[in-house]
């Protein structure tokens, strides 16, 4: 199910003094399977855009189409497409409303309708999914549990609707480390198991290198750079004028690449820099 | 669509009306509104409707701004107008449709009364429109000042204010984000009876409401940790100041008044 957009325009309160132009002539494809990181400054247009993908923004001027469903300025938003795209907001723990944790996950299957043994079966699978324990926690309410677990309950009821895209707003914000590492943990799980098209959006260059197939680099309602890690990362001083920055092992690597050690400057992982460094180390004791 | 609603409709510029002291303009407006009630000619009101034209101009907001205020009044205008037509008594008749008489006195007073609903609400736009809600605060708490001799909570009463002022804008981007966020859920806000509408609601204010008090216990924190204790001793870091542009607003509408007395109770 790709998703295609094209020409697409926003303009947030037309003939107001505070009109305000979020996205500017924005196209790009997203295929099936794949794994999109979207990083921007704040007030860059990343959440003006993922909100276009799933229909709860409609386009000023032109198009989205996900799968055969398009949406234009003047078309209707079909329900289904909701279901396809699930869209996961910054804070989604502040969503929460029900007495269980159970209760909230159930939400949105119950609302497709859908018989109560597939609700059950659903909310099962959504919180194994975010790696909650289905027994222990199904019956607490979301406001007794840690914030980390909160967030995971928020996740689960988005899962639940079962999408085939998903889309994260930030979902490491405000996590301690080792939520941030388990949470992007089962996002990962999520696209090489489930096959699922993932949209992660932040602004952690860490986070990002180490995860996706291809990054988009908004500024000012357009997109600035599109390409894999190492191509978007080599863009250092295109990256800088943005506001943005390049992961910190990559700075590292290329300090010491002026200091004439020979690696290569396209390093952006951790693993990776140590790999090639413990190389070239033994490289020379030889 | 939720992010559409501007707050207080305040208009950015920086035109002299803009610029007047809040404190100024509120007086201002209220005699404004009181001498409407005052005028009983025609050129009494050809007079005031003369002065708040000046004061659109100089404000350099846009006219359409200042009569989408007059939309939500459209209905009771007409009714007000038609209710003071055909229910005044009156001798000169000008003419009968059915059992209503039609009368000069009517036709006066119909044309009056809608001209001081319409000034009524164009001047009050005109002060909201160019006085951002904080400044229209500041102004209200430095009005009730003398108040607080017996012991009314000016400076509570703007704080209050202010802080409610100051969270609209939140708590609409707030409800905004829930509502997307059940709507992806699924949630659906727009269709069903009444009452089914009414409980699609509970997925929205619950959170909502939880967001509120925890931004409230939040911010009295903060308040707190910085030491607040109310009015007592408070110094601004902005002091309301009277200047010359103050003083010729004034005089404007002192001459408008003496104006329209002279002409309702004296020729």
């Amino acid at each position: 199910m790709p998703i295609v957009v094209e020409h697409l325009t926003h303009v947030y309160m037309p003939g107001s003094p505070f009109e305000s132009l979020a996205l500017d002539d924005v196209s790009f494809e997203i295929r099936d399977g794949e794994f999109v990181g979207l990083i921007g400054h704040t007030g860059s247009g990343k959440s003006t855009l993922v909100q276009h993908l799933n229909g709860l923004l409609k386009p000023t001027s032109g198009r989205v189409v996900v799968d055969d469903i398009e949406i234009t300025s003047d078309s209707k938003v079909p329900k289904r497409l909701r279901q396809h795209v699930g869209l996961v907001f910054q804070y989604p723990e502040h969503q929460l409303f029900e007495e269980t944790v159970y209760q909230d996950i159930a939400f949105g299957p119950r609302n497709l309708n859908l018989p109560e043994e597939e609700v059950e079966r659903r909310v099962k699978e959504a919180m194994a999914l975010v790696g909650l324990d289905f027994e222990t926690i199904k019956d607490r309410s979301p406001f007794e549990i840690s914030g980390g677990q909160r967030r995971r309950v928020a996740i689960a009821g988005v899962l639940a609707m079962e999408p085939r895209i998903l889309i994260l707003d930030e979902p490491t914000a405000g996590l301690d480390p080792r939520g941030r590492d388990e949470i992007l943990s089962q996002i990962k799980n999520l696209h090489e198991q489930r096959g699922m098209t993932i949209i992660l959006v932040s602004h952690s260059m860490e986070d990002i290198a180490r995860l996706v197939d291809r990054i988009m680099v908004m500024n000012r309602g357009k997109i600035a750079l599109m390409g894999k890690p190492e191509e978007v990362f080599s863009c250092v001083d295109e990256l800088h004028a943005m506001g943005l920055g390049i992961p910190q092992i990559t700075h590292v690597m290329r300090a010491l690449r002026a200091k004439g050690m020979d690696v290569p400057d396209n390093i952006y992982t951790v693993e990776q820099a140590v790999k090639v460094i413990l190389e070239r180390i033994r490289g020379n004791r030889k | 669509m939720i992010r559409d609603i501007t707050i207080g409709q305040f208009f950015p510029g920086q035109s002299i009306i803009h610029k007047l002291d809040p404190r100024v303009k509120i007086a201002l407006t209220f005699a404004f509104i009181v001498i409407i009630f005052f005028a009983k000619t025609y050129v009494g009101y050809g007079l005031i409707f003369a002065y708040i034209a000046f004061a659109v101009w100089l404000s350099q907001v846009p006219v359409r701004y200042i009569l989408r205020g007059l939309k939500p009044l459209l209905f009771i205008i007409v009714l007000t107008f038609l209710i003071n037509v055909f229910f005044t008594p009156g001798s000169k008749v000008l003419f009968r449709i059915w059992a209503f008489k039609f009368t000069q006195e009517g036709l006066n007073q119909g044309i009056f009364m809608t001209l001081r609903l319409v000034l009524l609400v164009v001047g009050t736009s005109l002060l909201t429109l160019t006085t951002s809600p904080i400044s229209l605060t500041d102004g209200i708490e430095r009005l009730l000042q003398p108040l607080q001799v017996i012991r009314f909570p000016a400076h509570e009463l703007a704080m209050m204010m202010t802080i409610a002022l100051r969270f609209i804008p939140t708590l609409l981007e707030e409800t905004d984000k829930i509502m997307k966020a059940q709507m992806a859920r699924g949630a659906d806000f727009e269709s069903g009876n009444l009452f089914q509408r009414a409980k699609a609601l509970v997925p929205l204010l619950v959170p909502l409401f939880i967001s509120a008090f925890r931004r409230a216990d939040e911010l009295a924190m903060a308040m707190e940790s910085r030491c607040y204790r109310g009015g007592q001793n408070r110094t601004r870091m902005k002091i309301l100041k009277t200047t010359r542009r103050d003083y010729l607003a004034v005089a404007v509408t002192l001459l408008l008044i003496a104006g329209i007395l002279l002409d309702s109770y004296v020729l």
